[in-house]
């Protein structure tokens, strides 16, 4: 017989029958029924209906029974929390029983019942349960706190349970003080904030590297990862460091596929932050052709990212051979990585090239095409070199279909158009379906007959034509009809300025690419082991509920290192953030026009990438009557900007546009009229009305304390419970005179943002205690969240950029303000004033879009994007507001609305 | 000194500090620091304090990621069959609805084959972290920051315990103790958080069901409910419980070594390395205290350890010494890699092509002995994933049977052992679809053997030497060496 039986009865009354048997007066067959309630539990049946009938089964003396019977209460007793309360007396009496597993399973159980009420049951017991004579009771009340503190914080603080667990910690048996053997995962977690690291810190931690926990030997690299940060590259126990780092690694890579791949994930970053350490177990990463798919992918990216001239015809030979598998997202990769070594060991790009071409004779649709992708981005990096495939790849014209493979095709024809004879047919031959492809073909198609007309213009002016044309007249696409009006105009103005700029020398694309930005990579280094690390993202980025996060970064390194790196130490690749040949400067808006929708291969900082992506999207570029009106527009981006304090030299023809009033910083926020926060009726005759208050960067809560009693009032104290933002008075309430009856008196009190954190509902909510020589009172109030803005909220403006692109679609909130008569100007003046920074604007079919940043106390960033419809007679606004933490939106939306409107 | 670095590697004290440092209490962990005697608690200590005030000082809510995020690992657990029905479902906080897997089908969908469905995979708002065991999908449902090898670490052990337990991880066993599962998935996790994993302690709070005992139950009305507390949980030693006893007193060691390779069209190694474990079976009285050392330790460079073993002897003498759990376990896992150090077994002779244009091909392959060392191999089998295109296989083969499944075109030959002096073969033709255009591919061909006797890195132990106890105990020593991933291509 086997537990099986108890899924059997699945017809109709099964709950009736059940509760029939859950009542019988045998033991055995109360048992049974139970067991049956548990199975239908498994798979997911809802069995709560049997709640008052299983917990009468709990008065029993079989542990068996009871056992069940508390597994069926923890899943239930969160949606039954009345009925839970019912069976409080049975656990306050278990946790006295004679057997200390019934005593464990009781106050464990209680602990799982997350219902408010039962907690203040559980406080007894628990109290009782954390002093048990038994070791076992012990730990699991130990546990029971932590469960506790979860569903109560204070309750915990103010029962004093901290102090309980503090004699825990020197229990006299390690079973308590010590719960968990092998997932010692939280060491690292623990070391990890140190400021100053020992290398006896090390020599602790590098036994860790042994573990059988492949979770414990992770969270033991990213300690060392962080430690040797601080060391010096030229000291030998870096060296040390080093060679034992890279066993565990690989040793992770025999694991369970599941474990490989988060191994992998984490790897690529190590690999990123210090290539040396796996540079000789590049084979460890050949793949097995039947690896998981997902396991495929990431290794073949760190095969790439391990490419050096030592090892690069192992890694061709490799790569040529994945290239025929028959996985197409892998067999995509593989011929893209081939690129990539191409670019990357400048040695290895004939013997690439040739790689390539023999790839493209096996007419494998697919493979054709992503190595045409790839040969486009092997003759940025060498110019001049490899022209002679050029006949083999127009062979292959009519198999392209996918828009990249076609772009990529259509910016080879226009670059090499004077050795392409037939270059006008072939461009001709796209432009049949101009409307038909995606806008980076078309971009790229218009850009490429430009460049045709320039080097041919006799056989072309008519192609030229219709293409401006097409790009012009026929299109929606914006961005298609901006440059198409740019490349008309300069054409038509000064064909020699048009050479100049069209056929402007490019500059080279570097070697790495997709790679972490620095700075993110630091911060993922030091969440080696986490989510983070597998979707290279701060954790900010997907923490649910946008909770505010530490942001983590790498200690800053010591001096005397970084200049005095030998050859040897030097990582293989140029590390991140000091490539040599990083393509465009900020703001090269030359660079962008011609090649920048062809994607990826830029690296470098994130700056540039959000530099390149503006100018090929032109969100803030202020649009293109404006860039017309410009006059010299190819003159360096400098000469014509004024000298702007606050952006960053370089960020180019942008900052024309740029509406930094600079005025207005120093004037108050808006300050609302005060309420009535406390009526008198409830604080024995006192009231309390009042307001907060921004003005030069200090928040104040301005108060009118009124006598309405008969007697006077004196000792006044002020108290805030903690909140959201961490608003506390910094100095007394002080009231000078006591305050007698029908008195008021106004007050303001200075307040700041460095007290403790608790999370309120709403986020805005502040709990004050008042006290007089008359009682204590206590109201809360809600304050705008407006006067947590701070000054410095004006966002760079490719900050905003890349942080608008960056933060998830999930997180953006929209909202209406309805009556709101403003134009743009007024608007973003009367925002500014309440530190709501204008950082762009621009007008799209009518409607002035304001592009807005503020920064809270706390360091929160809220992007905004604002639209007016100046003749809309609803005046309705739209604000959409983009934020890592979400559920601030509401609260700017509020605050948006209140300045507004006032 | 020695003693206060060791008691830190045992991890002394860490959950209470830890619960500490979730509660944002900085005056008492000071005083906790004051208490605490030994200097690396007091780090400890220190750095939960230094966690537990940055979380005051910088943002809100920073504590729920320091604290509480590891506190609340799993929230759900789901087990999914093959035809992706889910029959079983475990929740640790409160009830997630099952409409949670449909993200997981989605995945599934796309991934084409079941081995490709990515382990992490994020839902709106929870993530999904999965793993496949056993044709089954344990699918685990967390809604904070946890570190995800923690999660897939711990799925891997909640199956290895089923497998401990009932003989089998499948749906049938799972079903068919139902009960035990549910007490042991409760056991095992405590409001999401890893209570007792070790095979040793949860034996003793559940046994496991054996047929004898299920009838003496029937009979007696007892159950499979332990009623006493897990005895080694008072042991200083938390791996092993007190009082064990035996009549025969035994010790054996099996070092089981395989072969991942990766060898090349033309023979020659692409890639080659050796994964080792030494899995004990331990049945001795009392506390015994083991030492094991080997003839040419410094084989071993890359070794992940059992946490009985003592580090700082290996460090200094290359000895294994160690208290044992009771029972089987995994003493110490290893990699040689070093590619001299890598003898490959077997070699095989391969020639398969397809004609241009013509609906067949020829498939040809020999295996043969290379560096055996003088031992027999046996057990050899050949798996081959055939292309798409290819209809049906005709071949003849000299020694062993082979099978050819046209649904997924794999081709297994199970040759058996290799006598030297006639060499297994395998060939004959390949029908090919008609009109389709030949494999650009050939395939891989798989190969499983065995070598008994012979550990292939030569890793021998020395001895065995047992302090603290009095008896003689049985030993023995058994190398056993057979392929793991091991690849030809052709």
């Amino acid at each position: 017989m086997t537990d099986s039986k108890y899924f059997t009865t699945t017809k109709k009354g099964e709950i009736f029958e059940l509760k029939a048997e859950l009542n019988s007066d045998k033991k055995e067959k109360k048992k049974e029924a139970v067991k049956k309630v548990i199975a239908s539990m498994t798979v997911g049946k809802d069995v709560s209906a049997l709640f008052p009938d299983v917990v009468n089964c709990m008065q029993t003396d079989n542990l068996e029974l009871k056992k069940l019977v508390y597994l069926y209460l923890m899943n239930y007793a969160k949606s039954q929390p009345d009925m839970a309360i019912m069976a409080v007396n049975t656990f306050v009496k278990d946790c006295e029983d004679p057997n200390p597993l019934i005593r464990a399973l009781a106050v464990r159980t209680m602990g799982c019942i997350r219902v408010d009420k039962i907690t203040e049951y559980l406080c007894e017991p628990l109290r009782k349960c954390l002093k048990d004579e038994d070791p076992y009771v012990r730990k699991t009340a130990a546990v029971c706190v932590a469960k506790l503190h979860d569903i109560n914080a204070q309750l915990v603080e103010d029962q004093g349970f901290l102090d309980t667990l503090k004699d825990l910690i020197s229990d006299s048996n390690p079973m308590v003080s010590h719960c968990h053997p092998p997932w010692d995962v939280s060491l690292s977690f623990l070391f990890a904030p140190l400021e100053r690291m020992d290398p006896s810190i090390c020599e602790q931690v590098t036994p860790r590297l042994s573990h059988a926990n492949s979770a414990v030997v992770l969270s033991a690299v990213k300690v060392l990862m962080k430690f040797m940060e601080m060391l010096s590259k030229d000291l030998d126990y870096y060296g040390t460091l080093l060679k034992k780092l890279a066993p565990p690694l690989v040793t992770l890579l025999s694991a369970e596929p599941e474990l490989q791949y988060v191994a992998l994930r984490n790897i690529n970053l190590i690999v990123q932050k210090r290539p040396e350490i796996l540079k000789h177990e590049m084979k460890v990463f050949f793949v097995k052709y039947n690896d998981p798919i997902y396991v495929k992918l990431e290794k073949l990216d760190i095969m790439i990212r391990l490419a050096s001239q030592a090892n690069i015809a192992q890694v061709l030979a490799e790569l040529k051979e994945y290239a025929t598998e028959v996985d197409v997202d892998f067999v995509r990769k593989a011929v893209r990585a081939i690129g990539r070594c191409a670019i990357k060991v400048e040695q290895s790009a004939e013997r690439c090239v040739s790689t390539l071409l023999d790839l493209i004779q096996t007419k494998v649709n697919y493979v054709v095409q992503e190595a045409i992708v790839v040969i486009k981005d092997i003759f940025r990096k060498y110019p001049n070199k490899y022209e002679s495939v050029i006949a083999t790849l127009c062979e292959n014209l009519d198999s392209l279909d996918e828009p990249e493979a076609r772009a990529a095709m259509i910016w080879i024809v226009g670059e090499y158009a004077e050795r392409i004879d037939n270059a006008d047919e072939l461009l001709e031959s796209f432009l049949e379906g101009f409307h038909d492809e995606s806008t980076q073909v078309q971009l790229q198609l218009l850009t490429a007959i430009v460049k045709l007309f320039l080097k041919k213009p006799t056989e072309t002016q008519e192609l030229v034509q219709q293409v401006l044309s097409l790009a012009t007249q026929d299109s929606d696409n914006p961005d298609l009809r901006d440059r198409g009006y740019i490349y008309w105009r300069l054409l038509s103005t000064d064909p020699v300025a048009a050479k100049e700029v069209v056929l402007a020398e490019k500059p080279l694309i570097s070697e790495e690419t997709d790679l972490i930005e620095p700075t993110l990579l630091d911060e993922l280094i030091c969440y080696i082991g986490t989510l983070a690390s597998v979707y290279h993202k701060p954790p900010s980025a997907f923490v649910e509920g946008g909770r505010g996060v530490v942001h983590k970064s790498l200690p800053p390194r010591t001096a005397s290192n970084e200049s005095t790196e030998s050859p040897e130490t030097a990582p293989a690749g140029a590390p991140p953030g000091e490539q040599p040949d990083v393509i465009p400067a900020q703001g090269d808006l030359l660079g962008d026009l011609l090649n920048l929708d062809l994607g990826p291969p830029v690296s470098g900082p994130p700056l540039a990438t959000s530099s390149v992506q503006m100018g090929a999207v032109d969100l803030l570029g202020g649009g293109l009557d404006s860039l017309i009106g410009g006059t010299n527009f190819v003159a360096p981006p400098t000469a014509s900007v004024p000298a702007n304090l606050g952006a960053p030299i370089g960020s180019g023809l942008s900052d024309l546009f740029d509406l930094t009033s600079g005025v207005g910083t120093l004037s108050g926020s808006y300050v609302a009229p005060r309420a009535v926060w406390l009526p008198a009726m409830k604080a024995k005759g006192l009231e309390i009305s009042g307001t907060f208050t921004r003005q030069v960067g200090s928040i104040s809560m301005d108060l009118q304390l009124t006598n309405k009693a008969l007697q006077v009032m004196t000792d006044f104290a002020i108290q805030f419970n903690r909140n959201s933002f961490s608003l506390a008075p910094t100095a007394p309430l002080q009231v000078h005179a006591p305050l007698s009856p029908n008195q008021t008196v106004e007050i303001s009190l200075p307040l700041s943002t460095v007290g403790s954190v608790m999370k309120m509902e709403p986020l805005n909510n502040l709990q004050v205690a008042v006290k007089n020589n008359i009682d204590v009172f206590y109201f809360s109030t809600l304050y705008p969240l407006h006067i947590l803005f701070v000054e410095d909220g004006k966002m760079d403006r490719q900050m905003f950029l890349a942080t608008w692109k960056d933060i998830p679609n999930e997180n953006e909130a929209q909202f209406q303000i309805r009556d709101c008569p403003l134009n743009a100007e007024a608007a973003s003046s009367k925002l500014q004033s309440s530190n709501i920074f204008t950082i762009a604007k621009r007008n799209v079919e009518g409607q002035d879009m304001l592009y807005q940043s503020l920064k809270l106390t706390n360091g929160i960033w809220v992007l905004a994007e604002l639209r007016i419809q100046p003749g809309n007679p609803s005046c309705t606004v739209r604000l959409s507001l983009k934020c890592r933490a979400p559920e601030v939106s509401q609260h700017v939306y509020q605050a948006y609305e209140t300045i507004l409107k006032n | 000194m020695l003693s206060l670095k060791r008691r830190l590697s045992s991890q002394l004290r860490s959950s209470c500090i830890f619960n500490l440092s979730n509660m944002v209490d900085r005056v008492g962990v000071f005083k906790a620091v004051n208490q605490a005697v030994s200097w690396p608690l007091q780090l400890r200590v220190l750095a939960a304090f230094s966690a537990s005030s940055a979380s005051v000082c910088r943002e809100p809510g920073a504590e729920s990621l320091i604290g509480t995020g590891v506190g609340k690992m799993i929230h759900s657990l789901f087990l999914i069959n093959c035809s992706g029905d889910i029959f079983l479902e475990k929740h640790w906080k409160s009830v997630v609805s099952q409409s949670v897997c449909d993200y997981f089908f989605e995945a599934q969908e796309k991934a084409a084959d079941v081995e490709n469905v990515p382990p992490v995979i994020s839902t709106p708002h929870h993530y999904l972290i999965s793993i496949y065991r056993d044709k089954l999908f344990f699918v685990s449902v967390i809604q904070t920051e946890v570190p995800p090898l923690f999660v897939i670490e711990f799925l891997h052990r909640v199956a290895d315990t089923f497998q401990d337990y009932f003989g089998e991880c499948s749906e049938a066993a799972i079903k068919d103790n139902v009960v035990i599962v549910y007490e042991l998935l409760e056991e095992m996790l405590d409001n999401g958080f890893p209570l007792a994993t070790e095979s040793n302690i949860l034996k003793e709070l559940i046994k496991p069901p054996t047929i004898l005992r299920s009838v003496v139950n029937s009979i007696t009305g007892s159950s499979n409910v332990g009623d006493t507390l897990p005895t080694g949980q008072l042991s200083n030693i938390p791996w092993r419980r007190a009082g064990v006893k035996y009549t025969n007193n035994e010790a054996y060691f099996d070092v089981v070594e395989e072969i991942d390779a990766i060898i090349d069209k033309s023979g020659s190694t692409v890639f080659a390395e050796i994964q080792g474990v030494i899995d004990a079976c331990i049945k001795l009285s009392g506390m015994p205290d083991l030492s094991l050392s080997f003839m040419n330790p410094r084989l071993l460079d890359d070794v992940s350890f059992h946490p009985c073993i003592r580090f700082k002897r290996w460090e200094s003498e290359r000895v294994l010494s160690f208290i044992p759990p009771d029972g089987n376990f995994r003493l110490i896992s290893y990699r040689v890699s070093s590619q001299n150090l890598v003898a490959i077994p077997v070699y095989v002779k391969h020639s398969i092509s397809f004609k241009e244009n013509s609906s067949c091909g020829r498939f040809d392959i020999t295996i043969g002995p290379k560096q055996n060392m003088g031992k027999t191999i046996e057990g050899i089998t050949v798996t081959v994933h055939m292309p798409k295109v290819v209809l049906n296989m005709n071949l003849t083969s000299t020694q062993g049977s082979y099978t050819f499944d046209p649904v997924t075109k794999v081709l297994t030959w199970d040759v058996g052992k290799i006598t030297p002096q006639k060499l297994p073969s395998l060939k004959g033709l390949v029908n090919l679809q008609s009109g389709a255009p030949k494999p650009e591919e050939n395939p891989s061909l798989n190969i499983q053997f065995k070598i008994q006797q012979l550990a292939i890195s030569g890793l021998k132990v020395n001895r065995l030497d047992m302090y603290g106890e009095k008896y003689k105990p049985f030993k023995g020593v058994k190398y056993v060496t057979k392929a793991g991933k091991f690849q030809v291509r052709t």
